[in-house]
């Protein structure tokens, strides 16, 4: 609702910049919440908590993609690399009953992944896309090979709430009463947006991504950054992983990222390739998926439950179609590197 | 397109040119066979026991034959499906939405058009199913040209879309009697024989790979296809319109899955079921680049998968190992066959230069 009357608010007055946008879509965002509030505090509660949850592993999964794209190398593998990580950090809880041990190993794995999709890239020059398709085929295929049914993970992370945080109505519950991983992204969200824009390593990561040639020539080593760059950013999509398993579900199902990997990069592109644009964009798709599942379970409503099921698949497709042509990806994104 | 003139000039069969082209997918399935026996000596099976189940359920018996050729039909088509689109440059990871969609149009037309004969109703049926697959695949062509959506994200959110979609159908208006969620049974006049074990489908399916071939080989329209996936900039300027090929270019592939989707409900499960062919737009990933995107290597490595499907479950019976390692084995061969680089070192062969076409053009 605030999105259109935002969009209708630029075609008027094309003037009016992009801050005064922002500022008046979060008032009208607000007015809006709030109205909702005083008629039905407990749902609008319910989806706003779980718009912030279902946003977690998103916006993780577009930081992945983001600082891979930033320095040149495209990653459609991010579904691949959540649900390996999904796999491994269930296995790891399973055998070892430590749900810390258990997000390490599946950020491990999902660096490792990144690490593969990397050699693949640069290693072995294959085509980008196809190196990332690998990566979801093969965590598909060994997910499903290695999964044993009726194992069950020994406990799953608790919702932490912030002391007095916490008792603020609305804004409480739905902002400082959640689950680590949760509270984590958060935090990753804004150190990435730092490091991306207010650092040496940044501006290097930025300069491979748009212009290889000119940041070689200033010594900067691309490939390896690039190698870096893309195992770390997997530590991102594996966190996603782990969060799927031991944050929201607490079990392991075959193929339970569900897209999402690949909704993370529509988010990406949404956000315009930022940390902080992505978090905005995540938390619309969020909103998508809570009044989905809201929309379900009230069951008041004429629509088939299919049709509900579809619309953030539908929103991911209108989002790419209607945003694609207005934000730039890094210039040099896809292509080799290679110094003659 | 020099390397192009090369080729045709030395039309000639000779062994060394096909061993040439064989030799890496040959050895790219080899090596992944040969990592999935140490994968299920890990898993505490024996590979050896598991290989040989695999084989005698694929073609141990006319049986198993017929059953491998059956599951091999929507593999050819779905294979087809991405090596097509991949000569313009695009990846069609869609191929399940479309097939789906194909299979339950195709049933729709089964079982609702009623007095027809079966020379009008069966082709009727197949057509229509294959035009819904091309019909939902130009969806992405038509997003990737006028707003620059890339094919890999808007085709596997069509996938998604497309279980809801036939999920619906086979729930609600279009739902048989009982308690099951699936559509009537096709009337006879709409059901794809069988041959003896053969099924006819498969020949269909074979006939389209020449007709694949014919297209991108032999008509102005295949040349503009594969000069838009050399380089969409040189051909526009050369007076090819782009957004139109690609368009075209994804109906047709779309048209090829969906046509694997119709023949599957016409020719073997004879109504729609949701569930059915689950992994089948993947499976066309592999499948297209083990045939290096050859219309006509398609067949062969189609039936190759295919057996592994048909002899999965003897496998599972005879070695327990689970199905699932077939999926592991795909992905490496689809590993091995995309990093020629490792099997070319392996068999102590240069890189050639072929023509090289990029997926990511356009990417964002």
């Amino acid at each position: 609702m605030a999105t259109s009357a935002t969009v209708t608010k630029t075609n008027t007055k094309k003037k009016i910049d992009s801050k005064t946008m922002m500022i008046g879509g979060a008032l009208l965002l607000a007015a809006v919440v709030l109205y909702k509030y005083m008629n039905d505090p407990i749902t609008t509660t319910a989806v706003l908590s779980s718009t912030i949850r279902q946003s977690t592993p998103l916006v993780l999964g577009a930081l992945c993609g983001l600082i891979g794209e930033r320095s040149g190398i495209i990653n459609i593998g991010i579904e691949g690399q959540m649900l390996m990580a999904a796999f491994v950090s269930f296995l790891v809880n399973v055998y070892t009953g430590n749900l810390f041990i258990a997000i390490t190993s599946g950020i491990l794995a999902g660096m490792g992944m990144g690490l593969f999709l990397a050699w693949m890239s640069i290693g072995l020059k294959m085509d980008q896309i196809i190196g990332g398709t690998v990566i979801n085929i093969m965590a598909l295929g060994l997910t499903s090979f290695f999964y044993q049914v009726g194992l069950t993970t020994k406990g799953k992370l608790p919702s932490i709430p912030l002391g007095p945080l916490a008792e603020i109505p609305l804004i409480g519950p739905v902002l400082f009463d959640n689950p680590p991983i949760t509270y984590l992204t958060m935090l990753l969200v804004i150190a990435v947006q730092f490091a991306l824009f207010r650092t040496v390593w940044g501006l290097r990561t930025r300069a491979i991504g748009e212009h290889p040639s000119a940041a070689d020539t200033v010594g900067i080593n691309v490939n390896l950054t690039r190698y870096l760059n893309v195992s770390f950013a997997g530590a991102f999509a594996g966190l996603a992983g782990a969060y799927l398993t031991l944050e929201a579900v607490g079990s392991f199902e075959r193929g339970m990222t569900n897209g999402r990997g690949f909704v993370a990069l529509a988010v990406m592109i949404f956000g315009k390739w930022t940390p902080l644009g992505s978090w905005g964009a995540a938390l619309l798709f969020g909103f998508a998926s809570a009044y989905q599942t809201q929309l379900q379970f009230s069951g008041n409503i004429e629509i088939p439950h299919q049709f509900i099921g579809m619309l953030p698949y539908l929103l991911t497709i209108i989002v790419l179609a209607g945003f694609v042509g207005r934000s730039r990806p890094p210039a040099a994104v896809g292509q080799l590197y290679e110094t003659e | 397109m020099a390397t192009k003139k090369k080729k045709d000039s030395s039309e000639g069969m000779s062994i060394g040119r096909v061993w040439r082209a064989v030799s890496i997918p040959l050895v790219s399935v080899l090596l992944a066979l040969l990592i999935g026996a140490i994968l299920l000596l890990i898993s505490g099976a024996s590979p050896m026991e598991a290989y040989q189940a695999l084989f005698k359920g694929s073609f141990g018996s006319m049986k198993a034959f017929g059953r491998t050729l059956e599951k091999s039909t929507p593999l050819i088509l779905g294979g087809l499906a991405v090596a097509f689109a991949f000569k313009a440059g695009l990846f069609n990871i869609g191929g399940q939405g479309q097939l789906l969609v194909g299979a339950i149009t195709a049933a729709y037309i089964g079982f609702a058009v009623t007095g027809l004969p079966l020379i009008i109703h069966l082709p009727l049926a197949l057509f229509a199913g294959s035009l819904a697959g091309a019909l939902y695949a130009a969806i992405s062509g038509a997003l990737k040209t006028y707003t620059g959506a890339h094919e890999v994200i808007t085709t596997i959110m069509l996938n998604y879309i497309a279980i809801n979609l036939t999920d619906y159908f086979a729930n609600g208006p279009w739902k048989d009697e009982g308690i099951i969620a699936r559509t009537p049974a096709v009337l006879e006049t709409a059901v794809i024989p069988a041959w003896g074990f053969v099924p006819i489908g498969f020949f269909i399916a074979v006939l389209m790979a020449f007709v694949t071939w014919y297209l991108l080989e032999r008509t102005t329209w295949g040349y503009e296809i594969k000069t838009t996936g050399l380089n969409a900039f040189a051909a526009q300027y050369a007076g090819i319109k782009v957004p139109l090929i690609i368009i075209m270019t994804m109906g047709f592939s779309g048209f090829l899955a969906g046509m694997g989707g119709a023949i599957e409900t016409l020719g073997v499960v004879g109504r729609y079921q949701p569930g059915f062919n689950a992994g089948l737009g993947f499976d066309g990933i592999t499948i297209a680049l083990l045939a290096k995107t050859h219309p006509l290597g398609v067949i062969p490595a189609a039936i190759l998968v295919g057996a592994m499907q048909a002899g999965s479950s003897q496998m599972q019976f005879d070695a327990d190992v689970p199905f699932q390692i077939i999926d592991v084995i795909q992905a490496l061969m689809l590993f091995f066959v995309s990093a020629d680089v490792i099997v070319r070192w392996l068999l102590g062969r240069r890189g050639e230069d072929g023509d090289k076409v990029s997926l990511g053009t356009g990417w964002g």
